[in-house]
């Protein structure tokens, strides 16, 4: 799609130039120089002028964290995610890219899995509980295993979260299916640009869960349901499949009063992930849960719910000072709420404030909400 | 599968192991012509990536020969190098891809018959395993 095409899609020209978006911006404030409102007039001011090549070049797109907070603002509804989303599928044809931290990893790994290789990845699933073949719910485990290798040095333990995962999913009675054939959702790649591998692992995964005769399919991680639910349907028409958070399954088990959950002494806060709260609209579930294991206070922090501010970095890329800068903000702030522990519903954002943590001295512990459920249910 | 020839990718470093290929090569030492070196300033320069990428590029296997522990010349490169290609090894295994095609060496300058004794023995190990999954799926 042109420029063009793309200011006029996502309504970049009802910009009022107010600066809203500049002001609420994570990365504006301590990136000078860096602005969402005066990266689109540049944009629309080169589309005019018929440059469109010359900004394709440039690397400010590659800054934004596609956080959502200036789409949550701005007062003309400006589709600033959508345009970013689309400047960036242009940029990458262009020959522009994104620069990736860990040195490409795990970009490596996702183009490695587009090769049809079966991989390990029930290994796990088998020794932490029960899967089926075949079955009505199919857990997408995702990333997490990639992330327990490269990780685990730094004391998170995402796989350790897939496995209470399953354990608690056993618990309500539910089997799910895991398939050793399962790609990555393709959520970095559509954020890099790089659209036509996404389509690949996307069009994959729908037709390996419709074949393992899955109709719900089951996400911990919110990255993954946000893609499978918003921008899966963009590529795969006529999916038949629904997208369930995790977490909503675990809201609607304690409303049931199905399960005891035994006291834990503990005061937390919650960060809202950006991809499950702005960009899925889900605050509530993650928050009743805490809510509902005893002894445990909750405090929220100042910029919580709709305002939560980013973790700092998007789809493995752009590692910078900056984003420890925004970090660093980040857990002041959980800890100016007197909380011990600062919970996450996202294994990226757990595994970045752990890292911010690890070069800090501050008594605050970051821990995966699943985790909590677990430790609170005795698994 | 008798006649597989495989393709190696080794990352030798600078001070120490590939003096050692050197030191093979004037004493006339016979070793497979599998191996494809690329030398590197410290094998701390190697990251996770670069052996992944070689796998992703067609080679079977891949090994990183550093300096005898604690000989680094840069003090501790060859650590660094050993704690990623353990990495590396656990990250293939994830997506099944047999971790004995990434291995991790240590030898001397002086060492010529211990880098031809590791090219035979890591050719004998790749000729066993077969060609990698991975062969001729790069399309970028």
């Amino acid at each position: 799609m042109s420029i063009q095409d793309l200011i006029e899609k996502t309504k970049v020209s009802f910009c009022q130039d107010c600066g809203v978006c500049t002001g609420s911006c994570p990365v504006s404030r301590v990136l000078p120089g860096f602005s969402p409102q005066q990266m689109v007039a540049k944009y629309v001011l080169s589309s005019d002028l018929g440059m469109e090549d010359e900004v394709l070049g440039e690397q400010d797109v590659w800054s934004c964290l596609t956080c959502a907070l200036c789409l949550q603002r701005c007062p003309s509804k400006v589709e600033y995610l959508e345009f970013v989303r689309g400047v960036r599928e242009e940029a990458f044809r262009a020959g522009n890219k994104i620069t990736h931290a860990h040195d490409g990893i795990l970009q490596t790994i996702t183009q490695m899995q587009t090769s049809g290789l079966p991989q390990n990845r029930t290994a796990w699933a088998r020794e932490a509980g029960t899967i089926k073949e075949e079955g009505e719910y199919y857990l997408f485990v995702g990333c997490v295993p990639y992330f327990d290798v490269l990780f685990k040095d730094m004391g998170v333990s995402p796989l350790g979260s897939a496995s209470d995962m399953l354990k608690i999913l056993n618990k309500f009675g539910i089997e799910p299916v895991v398939s050793d054939e399962e790609r990555c959702c393709g959520h970095d790649m559509l954020w890099s640009g790089n659209v036509d591998l996404f389509k690949e692992l996307a069009l994959h995964n729908v037709e390996l869960i419709k074949r393992l005769g899955c109709k719900k399919v089951i996400f911990g991680c919110p990255e993954g349901y946000l893609t499978f639910k918003e921008y899966y349907p963009l590529y795969c028409t006529d999916m038949g499949l629904d997208a369930v958070h995790f977490y909503d399954l675990v809201y609607d088990q304690i409303q049931e009063g199905t399960f005891q959950l035994s006291p834990l002494e503990q005061k937390v806060t919650y960060h809202d992930p950006c991809r499950l709260g702005r960009m899925a609209g889900m605050y509530d579930s993650p928050r009743e849960i805490i809510a509902s294991i005893p002894g445990i206070k909750f405090v929220e922090m100042e910029r919580n719910r709709e305002e939560a501010v980013c973790c700092g970095i998007s789809c493995w890329a752009n590692c910078s000072s900056y984003s420890k800068q925004i970090q660093m903000d980040r857990i002041k702030e959980a800890e100016a709420t007197g909380a011990d522990t600062l919970i996450t519903a996202c294994p990226k954002c757990n595994i970045h404030f752990s890292c911010a943590l690890s070069s800090a001295e501050m008594g605050l512990e970051v821990k995966d909400l699943t985790q909590l459920m677990a430790s609170a249910m005795g698994i | 599968m008798n006649n597989f020839e495989p393709l190696i990718a080794v990352f030798s470093c600078h001070y120490c192991s590939y003096a050692a290929a050197d030191l093979a090569g004037s004493s006339r030492i016979q070793y497979p012509p599998n191996t494809r070196i690329i030398k590197v300033p410290c094998t701390g320069r190697i990251s996770v990536n670069h052996i992944l990428r070689a796998l992703e590029c067609g080679a079977d296997g891949v090994y990183v020969a550093g300096c005898l522990e604690g000989t680094c010349h840069f003090v501790s490169g060859n650590f660094k190098a050993k704690q990623r290609v353990q990495s590396a090894k656990s990250l293939l295994g994830e997506i099944n891809i047999e971790p004995e095609r990434v291995q991790m060496y240590f030898m001397s300058a002086a060492e010529g018959s211990k880098f031809a004794n590791v090219a035979k023995e890591m050719t004998e190990t790749i000729k066993e395993l077969g060609p990698s999954p991975l062969k001729g799926t790069n399309t970028q």
